[in-house]
C-alpha cells in the first residue's frame, strides 16, 4: 500500500494540468513528531511528495498509466512558509516537457488557512520524472507497474476520472 | 546566434540543471567527471536546452544511448571499432579522439560529453 500525500484530483486538464489538495489533519501521526515553536508543521519533504503525486498522475494520465512514471530529479523547490493542521494545501501542476525518457513538470503550491476563503501561493516546486522502462541507463525494471497501485486508482475514480486508467 | 552566446546560455542551463557555479562550466569540462552529472540529469539538460534554444532533440541525439544492447557496438566493455565508427558518424559534436586513441572503456563515454561538446550540438542544431 502506497502512501499518499493527496486527498482528492479538484481539476484536470488532459495532457496538461492537473490540481489536487490536501488537507492538513492533526489524526496525522507524523505532525505529531514534527512541532516547531510549539506549532505542528507539515514537512516540505512531504508537500514535495503531494505535488510529485499530482504531477505523477498527469504524466501517467498521458500515456493511460501504461508507463512506470518515476519521481527522478527536484529540480528546484522554494516553500515561503509554514503549513500547519488546519490548513488546506492545493497542488497545481502542469507539463513543461515530455517524451519517451520521461517529463519535466512545475508545481505551484497554495495554501488556504483554517476558517479562511483565499488561496495564497506559498512555493513552487520543479520535477523530473522518468519512465524507467526508457531510462538512460538503461536498467531493467519489472514489468508489472508497481507505481500505480490501487490508491491511485481509487483518488482518480473518487475524481470521476477512473476511465483515464488503463484496463 | 555567437558561439559565445550560445556558451553562455548553456552556462546558465548547467548552473539550472546540475546546481553547478558558471566559472565551473568552461568549454572543456566533462558533464560527468566535472561537473558530476549523472543519468537522469542528461534528460533534464536536453529539456532545458531545448526550451532555451527552441528545437527539439531526439532521443540519443545529443549523448549516446543503447550501446550496450548492441554486440557491435560494444565487447568486453569496449566501444569497437564499429561503434565508434557509429559514434562519430552520428554524433559530430563530440571529439572521440581520446576514445579513439586509447582507452575505449564504455563505462568512460560520458567522459567525453564536454561543455564545448554541447555548444557544438546547439551551433550546429541552429545552423539546421
Amino acid at each position: 500500500m502506497r502512501w499518499m500525500w493527496i486527498d482528492c484530483i479538484i481539476e484536470h486538464e488532459p495532457e496538461a494540468r492537473l490540481v489536487a489538495i490536501k488537507n492538513v489533519s492533526f489524526s496525522e501521526e507524523h505532525l505529531h513528531d514534527y512541532i516547531i515553536d510549539g506549532k505542528p508543521i507539515m514537512p516540505f519533504s512531504l508537500i514535495i511528495e503531494g505535488v510529485a503525486q499530482t504531477g505523477g498522475i498527469l504524466v501517467g494520465s498521458i500515456g493511460r498509466f501504461k508507463e512506470k512514471v518515476i519521481l527522478a530529479k527536484i529540480s528546484k523547490a522554494t516553500l515561503d512558509c509554514d503549513v500547519t493542521v488546519g490548513d488546506t494545501i492545493r497542488y497545481d501542476a502542469t507539463i513543461e516537457r515530455i517524451d519517451d525518457a520521461g517529463a519535466s513538470t512545475v508545481g505551484v503550491i497554495d495554501r488556504r488557512v483554517a476558517g479562511g476563503d483565499a488561496w495564497e501561493r506559498i512555493g513552487r516546486v520543479e520535477l523530473l520524472f522518468s519512465h524507467i522502462d526508457n531510462n538512460m541507463a538503461g536498467i531493467n525494471f519489472p514489468k508489472h507497474n508497481f507505481v500505480f497501485s490501487d490508491n491511485f486508482k481509487m483518488i482518480l475514480d473518487t475524481a470521476g476520472l477512473g476511465e483515464l486508467a488503463c484496463d | 546566434m555567437s558561439r559565445d552566446e550560445i556558451f553562455e546560455k548553456i552556462q546558465e542551463v548547467l548552473d539550472d540543471a546540475l546546481g553547478v557555479d558558471e566559472d565551473e562550466v568552461t568549454p572543456e569540462a566533462s558533464l560527468t567527471a566535472d561537473l558530476g552529472a549523472e543519468s537522469i540529469d542528461f534528460l533534464d539538460i536536453v529539456f532545458r536546452l531545448e526550451k532555451t534554444f527552441d528545437f527539439k532533440i531526439s532521443q540519443g541525439e545529443l549523448f549516446p544511448e543503447g550501446l550496450t544492447d548492441n554486440e557491435e557496438w560494444v565487447a568486453d566493455g569496449k566501444l569497437t571499432d564499429a561503434g565508434l565508427s557509429m559514434l562519430q558518424d552520428r554524433m559530430a559534436h563530440v571529439d572521440f579522439d581520446a576514445f579513439s586513441a586509447g582507452n575505449r572503456d564504455i563505462s568512460k563515454i560520458g567522459d567525453l560529453i564536454t561543455v564545448d561538446s554541447l555548444v557544438n550540438f546547439v551551433e550546429i542544431k541552429l545552423a539546421g
